[in-house]
């Protein structure tokens, strides 16, 4: 079987929409709506990079979206209180490796499970946000944007990033010893302890970059709107995850892409205006996102079965 | 004479293409305890695997009282009394024991009330007869490893067992819980049941049985009274072969000393005081008994529960490896037991698992050059024959013994001066077996210095230069290959208990 086939397949369900948008609602494609839309799931995608290294690790954490809104308030602060745009951007990504290193501690260090650990981490940087916080917005000065560039650009700027960090991230998973050592933790830990991989320094390490590329993400997106919102990370670790199953990431580890990830996320952030376009009831949004995600690892069943019949 | 409870005629049974059993033929008579003694490796536990319907024998016939059996279940022999007692206890440890012994003996019926006084109070009668003084409140994962099996002796008593088969019963039980347990098969005997007794003590088979029935390779050999025998030639019996001539001739290179081991000691894993060299293109054989220390010698050389005291010279040089990515680096290769399990990760390709020891060594900042690393796999793909579509295939989609090869590449990729190789036939049919065997006496005449571990007595012999033997976590005794025979490697193997009494 191609080793490529989940992602073939993700790619061409959503070419296939695409497609029905452009016959049945080329509205989809006004540019300013489409480059928006585009610029409001950059965020996403840089985390579901991460994520999906951690699930091929046999990891997950569930923390991430509490992280983005920890990291975003704290950009938003540093910026409203005049500091340069580069401090503000930098200890919010600190902030972010700080927070992972400390999951990647817990799992790692003491062998916890990832998803308890990263369950009360989660718990812990939300409700330390909304004391800290109380809701409030944070209002960012006028105009605030990269290095002078104006809303299009800084929009395209945030699109252009996450791309890059995707690609980056994608090669090194096929081409190089680290990507290797993730695939074969993921695999078989203990095997790969014995071929001379530190399973427990690869995982740690992981979380830490899931929590640097939170942090990225955040800052990233402070310049989408004129003010943070405290509640922006709430439910982003489902989209996160729910993309990188529907990419073909097994969740029992050692297989997937940061490729299939990717498009998994289009997939995903395509059906909801793909259904307002498309004048299917609200209703169904949820509902569709659902389907897709059982379908995704309805597929990994049916295929495992399959192989295991032979 | 009473008609024996279970017969057993010429059972044989395969796996694949190792057989395991050839030909055993058996019986056990109520009120008897029969002992079964053999190596490791005999076909004990595939006989008794057998007798509690977890195998089905691919020829002979199984009677029990008298009637014959055809399709033998684990549930229905359950039903006609016969219980096992493995050696490795299988409790569920987050239940109660009493819990535990109320689930292998209630029906499975859920919506029946359940009688937790009742279910208390059978607990601590069972727990009194098996001479268990434990608490069934107590939590089963909480017990010791005798208490566990204790546990067990309790559920098989609760189920009326009528043939009771015990696996190694005494590997852990100290003194007093031994004699407690000698106490516990009394009673059963007086019962009318009958014991198939397994056991590497050899006192305790003359202390403990009535009959003895020594199986080799698979075949039941001799079966007489305990009275009519004695130790020495029930070693000889257990052992008694000659060298299998499938190893390829001895060409000792030995040059200078390439790893010397002074008085190393792993507390964690047990092992105490160990001191053995090994010169440049020998091979040294380690033998010993399952559980005599020798994985977890190779574990601590390999740093992965490195020493706590003691001195590792390698190629002249002091070596202190405190991790496993240490070990690498001073040249040191370890091909695990279990390969399926440890030896390659199955999802990956067979060139990923051959590079993966290697990375930082031949991919300098990480960066894997795709052609490079095929070359390498190819390269050993057609020195060891492994047979396989291309160096992409899943390891996973190999057999036994091309896993077996591919895991072995891994460590000769690395280049080492010490390869340590454990059970490295186990598993792989007679051919495999064979090509292993080459490989690892070409490797010797290349200068590498390798550790053999084996539970295969005629292994160890044919293909070692000297032999050393294991026993309680420390190197009972080192033999020339020409002062070595199987006889005197299973005596100093056996616990000394086990050597004095006779």
């Amino acid at each position: 079987m191609n080793q490529w086939s989940r992602e073939i397949w993700v790619a061409s369900v959503l070419a296939a929409l695409l497609a029905l948008l452009a016959v049945f609602a080329p509205a989809f494609y006004a540019p300013m709506p489409l480059l928006s839309r585009c610029s409001e799931q950059a965020p996403a995608l840089i985390m579901t990079v991460g994520m999906a290294l951690l699930i091929i690790a046999r990891q997950i954490d569930v923390s991430v979206g509490s992280q983005f809104a920890v990291c975003a308030v704290i950009a938003g602060t540093l910026t409203a209180a005049k500091a340069p745009l580069v401090i503000a951007v930098a200890t919010a990504i600190a902030a972010g490796g700080a927070m992972g290193a400390l999951n990647g501690l817990l799992v790692a260090g003491l062998g916890l499970p990832s998803i308890v650990v990263t369950l009360a981490t989660m718990a812990t940087w939300e409700q330390a946000l909304r004391l800290f916080q109380q809701g409030r917005f944070v209002a960012l000065p006028e105009g605030t944007q990269w290095w002078g560039l104006g809303q299009t650009m800084g929009q395209w700027t945030l699109i252009a990033a996450a791309c890059l960090i995707t690609a980056a991230f994608a090669v090194a998973m096929k081409h190089t010893s680290g990507g290797r050592r993730v695939y074969a933790v993921g695999s078989d830990a203990e095997s790969a302890l014995l071929a001379g991989i530190d399973p427990r320094k690869t995982v740690f390490r992981l979380f830490i970059l899931m929590g640097l590329l939170a942090g990225l993400a955040a800052a990233l997106n402070i310049v989408r709107s004129p003010q943070v919102d405290p509640k922006a990370g709430l439910g982003l670790e489902l989209k996160v995850i729910a993309a990188v199953v529907v990419g073909g990431v097994a969740v029992s580890g050692g297989r997937g892409s940061v490729w299939g990830a990717s498009v998994g996320l289009l997939l995903l952030a395509t059906i909801n205006p793909a259904l307002t376009y498309l004048h299917v009831d609200a209703y169904w949004e949820k509902a569709t996102q659902g389907v897709v995600i059982l379908a995704a690892l309805i597929a990994d069943s049916l295929k495992r079965r399959t192989h295991a019949g032979r | 004479m009473a008609a024996p409870l279970l017969q057993l005629d010429h059972i044989a049974k395969s796996f694949g293409a190792v057989r395991a059993l050839r030909g055993v033929t058996f019986d056990l008579l109520p009120g008897e305890v029969h002992a079964l003694a053999g190596e490791n490796g005999a076909g004990k536990s595939t006989l008794i695997n057998v007798i509690a319907g977890v195998h089905r024998p691919d020829s002979g016939s199984l009677l029990i009282d008298g009637r014959p059996i055809d399709r033998l279940t684990p549930a229905q022999a359950r039903e006609m009394g016969i219980a096992t007692v493995h050696q490795q206890p299988a409790l569920f440890p987050d239940l109660t024991v009493s819990e535990n012994i109320a689930l292998a003996l209630e029906p499975p019926d859920g919506l029946r009330r359940i009688d937790w006084k009742e279910r208390h109070e059978r607990a601590v009668q069972l727990l009194h007869r098996a001479g268990a003084a434990i608490d069934p409140r107590r939590g089963a994962g909480e017990l010791s490893m005798p208490e566990q099996q204790l546990v067990e002796i309790a559920k098989a008593l609760g189920a009326g067992a009528r043939i009771l088969i015990l696996d190694e019963p005494t590997a852990s039980l100290t003194r007093k819980e031994t004699e407690l347990l000698h106490g516990v098969l009394t009673d059963l005997k007086a019962r009318g049941a009958g014991i198939i007794y397994i056991s590497h003590r050899l006192h305790e088979i003359f202390a403990m049985a009535d009959r003895v029935t020594v199986l080799r390779d698979g075949e039941s050999i001799a079966s007489f009274p305990t009275a009519e025998t004695d130790e020495a030639s029930l070693v000889r019996l257990m052992v008694g072969r000659e060298t299998a001539s499938s190893y390829p001739a001895l060409a000792c290179t030995a040059g200078g000393k390439m790893l010397s081991v002074t008085n190393l000691t792993c507390d964690r894993s047990r092992i105490r005081n160990i001191s053995f060299d090994v010169s440049r293109g020998e091979v040294f054989g380690i033998a010993g008994l399952i559980g005599a220390g020798r994985t977890e010698l190779a574990r601590t050389l390999f740093g992965i529960t490195p020493a706590d005291r003691g001195e590792i010279v390698i190629d002249g040089k002091l070596a202190r490896i405190r991790s496993l990515r240490e070990a690498i680096d001073l040249g040191i290769g370890y091909l695990p037991e279990d390969r399926r399990r440890h030896g390659i990760v199955q999802k990956m390709s067979i060139a990923a698992n051959i590079t993966m020891a290697l990375h930082p060594r031949i991919f300098p900042f990480g960066f894997i050059q795709p052609r490079r690393e095929r070359a390498l796999a190819e390269s050993y793909m057609r020195q060891l024959a492994i047979k396989a579509p291309s160096p992409e295939t899943l390891c996973g989609a190999l057999s036994g013994g091309n896993q077996q090869k591919a895991a072995l590449s891994r460590w000769l990729a690395t280049d080492p001066k010490v390869l340590i190789l454990d059970e490295p036939s186990q598993g792989v049919d007679v051919g495999a077996k064979a090509e292993m065997h080459n490989i690892i006496r070409e490797l010797a005449a290349k200068g590498v210095a390798i550790i053999l571990i084996s539970s295969d007595l005629s292994e160890v012999l044919g293909a070692s230069d000297r032999i050393g033997v294991m026993r309680s976590g420390e190197m009972a005794q080192i033999f020339e290959r020409k002062d070595a025979d199987a006889d005197s490697l299973m005596r100093a193997a056996l616990p000394a208990r086990g050597r004095t009494v006779s």
